[in-house]
């Protein structure tokens, strides 16, 4: 029989049950991994529920770096009997089978293609742990003994999570060494090791942390001098407030009274969510909410309001699948039309796109002031799989010299100066008005805000030449933002294939992975990742320079290419549709292979491959 | 009629102890309807403001959409104003409130504003005890859209249309007493008397202040059987006390009989005075309270008046124990954990 073979390049796949403690010893297997040095990515698919569903974790171990999702799984760790017949088939031929042979494998389970190793993890557990919860949770610590021992992971780097873990509750560390032990000692006893699939060390990953979207979004917050929070619980973004109150109850303590430099408030919906923190900027806070799609469509009416009544706003949306409740627990980028015209009337928005938690961090930080500087909403657009999973990311940094841009904020000194004071006045021919916040001049700066049109003094009016000033200058303030917004990022010095890539956040790892297959086919391709919402100028360039454009995305409509074709009026012909939106995260394979389907139809056709 | 206000003082008009005149909490000329109950609590917010020497930029005003909540626009121009969306207004002050605990909050809605499309957040605002002072302009009906029924819109009482209301209606003070809020009072835009001393209050009172005003729509739904007239809400108004609000450092002068009398103190040492009280009610006890009212529409009446009054309770800011200065004053040096921090944060993560 066939045997996989490798080293530091195989993909990994727990299937569990939820609420059985799995995720926490699928944790201390990959975090052994990146401390081996060794690139590795990790992805949690999980169940809308609490307990007792399917839920799988997926390592990609990769010493090239990849940290995109790869099809195919080489070793299938299986405890769940409930997911056990699609597991059996998931695995690649000459793949390995690991589960709990306590009880036997049913026959339909079989495959002659598959290397089965059995490890009786109930009954090594009820043999040496009393308590039955303990028994439940140690279980998975032996089947990660038992790949310690198969892939050849270090015992000491094991033992050295375990001890970090549970710092506090020591009493715990010499079970889970105990277990861990028993599952080595198993496979030492019944089974040939290693495996011709394993992992060596390796000193690739320098000083990359292992960190989630969310929890980089919420510290990227507190950087950014966030001080007000409003939130409402959703998945996938519900973490990513929680990080926030988290660190901001270690980082944002006064330290002479022991009380709050900051404020969290779970709202009653996500409309009173974004009503606060419009609230809250509106008088001169740094505020911000995060949500999922959802709770977009319900915030729809109060971002028509920020963009027009010019109200600094930040708002993360981690994305899901959707629509409606959709695929509440798997990823998709599938609200970018929602987010860039969000409400009714002439509106759109300021949208960032990171593709890593450092990205997160920095983005999230720069959002509070773009907010500030443009007086409008900006949406940090990410997704369930950036948000949720762990992922090697560079380390965060900060300028402790940064000062936040507040933006054009009028002090009672200011006020005093002027004659006199017009909020929508576009003063600095940017579109971008002064504005005050209450409470600063007791005779100056008092205006009205309000939702309904308005002359240069606030003063509400129903004329029509207003109203149109009004809207020009709108737009000259959405120029002026292009000159804000993070610039694209380009692949290459000079664009030299015909054809060039569009892709955006998350589905930048696979993006990547899948140009170097190409390139290893003698096929390069120009690319370009996009970074924010209006586009550049360069965006447009980059395209011009192409005959064709593959605009990479994870949405069934190509929601980002209707918004490059809309906004820059482009041919549509000229962008091609890569389209992945079954919820998980888009793998290089899946690109590569839908971009050679569309430029050599007629190759595939003659020689009946697919690629 | 003339749209400018004249600039024009008399010398010897009054002023505060700020030295600012009645006219300096006044703002734009209204533009609804003449005789519109709403003027009548927009002169009454200015008397109230004026009276209690409040800077004016020192006060946030706030309200949702309609008729009641164009109102802001007729009152208090040297304060900052946030005309928000529909029913949101609850939300918009919470933020504000977050941001600067410092400023005094106005909040003002009408009954559709409140009782309907804003009744999720209104309920919340109440629960979280924000410190502000919430007023309903509550008419019976949406006026801005020419007078269909609302939420509070009584049984039997029929709109201009001539159609009789079927549906049973809110009372929101009877629901504000129960949800928890700190400061509930009903009144009459017709009585003065009774609006002045009660908004004064309302002001002075640390946490969720509410007044509920009948405010008849002159257009729409001041016809006969409409249960929210001029005509109608005078016969059947029955007031639980007197009410005279006496700041801190005035001296209580007027005595009435025992057992007829009420001081109820405010956070601020203020002291809210009720007289000709009715023997079985206690308007610092909830169920008390909430009895007077039951009784009071049993017989047909619209009880005006403080209703309920808890000076002690905890605002938002007690509970979220969130710092002194406002946060909207803070900057690098209190927000910025600064680069060691973040390295240690790096370091969990490895």
């Amino acid at each position: 029989m066939q045997h996989l073979t490798g080293t530091n390049d195989f993909v990994v796949r727990f299937a569990n049950v939820n609420g059985t403690g799995s995720a926490s010893a699928n944790d201390l297997f990959s975090k052994a991994i990146f401390r081996m040095g060794i690139p590795v990515t990790a992805k949690n698919i999980f169940p809308s529920n609490i307990q007792g569903l399917p839920t799988w974790f997926e390592v990609r171990i990769s010493e090239k770096g990849y940290l995109g999702r790869r099809d195919g799984i080489d070793i299938m760790v299986c405890v769940n009997p409930q997911s056990m017949a699609k597991d059996v088939k998931a695995v690649k031929s000459g793949g390995y089978f690991i589960y709990d042979s306590t009880k036997p494998l049913h026959k339909e389970y079989i495959r002659e293609d598959l290397h089965y190793i059995g490890i009786p993890m109930t009954e090594i557990c009820n043999q040496h742990f009393q308590d039955p919860r303990v028994r439940q949770l140690l279980k998975n610590i032996v089947y990660v003994g038992g790949l310690a021992t198969l892939l050849e992971i270090e015992e000491a780097v094991l033992k050295g999570i375990i001890a970090d873990q549970f710092k506090k509750k020591e009493k715990l560390i010499a079970p889970n060494f105990k277990a861990l032990e028993l599952g080595m000692q198993y496979v030492k006893d019944h089974y040939a090791y290693p495996l011709d699939l394993k992992v060596e060390r390796r000193d690739l990953v320098g000083d990359k942390i292992v960190i989630d979207g969310n929890t980089a979004c919420g510290l990227g917050a507190i950087y950014g001098g966030a001080t007000v929070a409003a939130w409402y619980p959703i998945t996938p973004s519900t973490s990513l407030v929680q990080a926030f109150e988290k660190y901001a109850n270690k980082l944002r303590i006064d330290p002479e009274t022991g009380r709050k430099n900051f404020a969290v408030v779970q709202a009653e919906d996500e409309l009173a969510a974004i009503g606060m923190v419009i609230g809250a900027a509106w008088n001169g806070a740094r505020a911000f909410t995060a949500t999922s799609g959802p709770g977009v469509s319900l915030m729809n009416e109060f971002l028509g309001l920020a963009y027009f009544a010019e109200i600094p706003t930040v708002l993360v949306d981690v994305q899901r699948g959707g629509p409606s409740t959709g695929m509440p627990t798997r990823t998709q980028q599938s609200d970018i039309t929602l987010a860039a015209y969000a409400s009714h009337g002439d509106t759109k928005h300021v949208l960032l796109f990171p593709s890593n938690p450092k990205e997160c961090f920095d983005l999230m930080a720069d959002a509070l002031d773009l907010a500030d500087r443009l007086q409008t909403p900006i949406i940090v657009m990410t997704d369930l799989d950036l948000g949720m999973n762990d992922h090697l990311s560079p380390p965060f940094a900060w300028d402790e010299n940064r000062k936040y841009d507040i933006g054009k904020v009028l002090s009672a000194n200011d006020l005093e100066k002027m004659e006199v004071f017009g909020r929508y006045l576009d003063s600095d021919g940017d579109g971008i008005p002064y504005r005050t916040i209450p409470g600063t001049h007791p005779t100056k700066g008092s205006y009205f805000t309000r939702g309904t049109s308005r002359d240069e003094y606030a003063k509400y009016t129903e004329e029509g030449a207003p109203y149109v000033r009004n809207m020009q200058r709108l737009l000259k303030k959405w120029e002026t933002a292009k000159t804000l917004v993070p610039k694209p990022e380009f692949y290459q010095t000079n664009n030299e294939s015909p054809y060039g890539l569009i892709f955006f956040g998350t589905t930048t790892y696979a993006a990547l992975e899948a140009m170097d297959m190409l390139e290893a086919e003698g096929m390069a391709m120009d690319a370009m990742r996009v970074l924010a919402f209006p586009f550049q100028e360069s965006v447009r360039e980059f395209i011009e320079q192409h005959e064709k454009i593959f605009v990479i995305e994870q949405n069934r409509d190509a929601q980002f290419r209707s918004l490059l074709i809309s906004e820059l009026e482009i041919n549509p012909k000229q962008l091609i549709k890569i389209l992945n939106y079954d919820g998980f995260p888009i793998t290089a394979d899946f690109i590569q292979k839908e971009i050679l389907s569309k430029i050599e139809p007629v190759v595939i056709k003659n020689n009946g491959m697919v690629h | 009629m003339t749209y400018i206000k004249p600039k024009f003082r008399h010398p010897a008009l009054s002023k505060n102890v700020l030295g600012y005149e009645k006219q300096d909490y006044e703002g734009a000329i209204s533009t609804l309807c003449g005789g519109c109950g709403h003027d009548s609590i927009s002169g009454a917010i200015v008397q109230a403001c004026f009276e209690l020497n409040i800077e004016p930029h020192r006060l946030a005003k706030l309200s949702g959409i309609g008729c009641s909540s164009k109102t802001p626009t007729y009152f208090l121009s040297n304060s900052h104003g946030f005309n928000s969306v529909h029913g949101r207004m609850p939300s918009v002050a919470t933020g504000a409130i977050l941001a600067n605990r410092n400023l005094i909050y106005l909040g003002v809605s009408g009954d559709g504003d409140t009782a309907s499309i804003g009744m999720g957040q209104f309920v919340h605002a109440i629960r979280r005890n924000l410190n502000m002072t919430y007023i309903v302009m509550n008419n019976g009906c949406y006026g801005l859209t020419k007078g269909q029924d609302s939420a509070t819109t009584d049984i039997g009482s029929i709109s201009k249309s001539g159609a009789a209301n079927q549906l049973h209606p809110i009372d929101l003070v009877g629901m504000a007493i129960e949800l928890g809020a700190s400061f509930v009072a009903r009144s009459f835009s017709g009585d003065r008397t009774q609006l002045i001393p009660l908004i004064k209050a309302a002001l002075s009172h640390k946490g969720f202040a509410f007044i509920d005003v009948v405010s008849p729509c002159v257009t729409f739904n001041n016809n006969f059987g409409s249960t929210k007239s001029y005509d109608y809400v005078r016969a059947h108004v029955e007031a639980t006390a007197t009410v005279d609000y006496i700041p801190e450092k005035e001296e209580i002068t007027v005595e009435y009989g025992a057992g007829k009398t009420a001081n109820v103190e405010l956070h601020d040492g203020s002291v809210i005075q009720l007289h000709k009280l009715s023997p079985d009610w206690n308007p610092l006890d909830r169920r008390s309270a909430l009895r007077r009212l039951h009784n009071a529409q049993a017989k047909g009446e619209i009880l005006t008046g403080l209703v309920y009054v808890n000076p002690q309770g905890q605002d938002l800011h007690d509970h979220l124990k969130t710092t002194e200065k406002p946060l909207n004053a803070l900057r690098e040096k209190e927000l910025d954990p600064g680069q060691a921090a973040l390295e240690a944060i790096n370091a969990e993560h490895r």
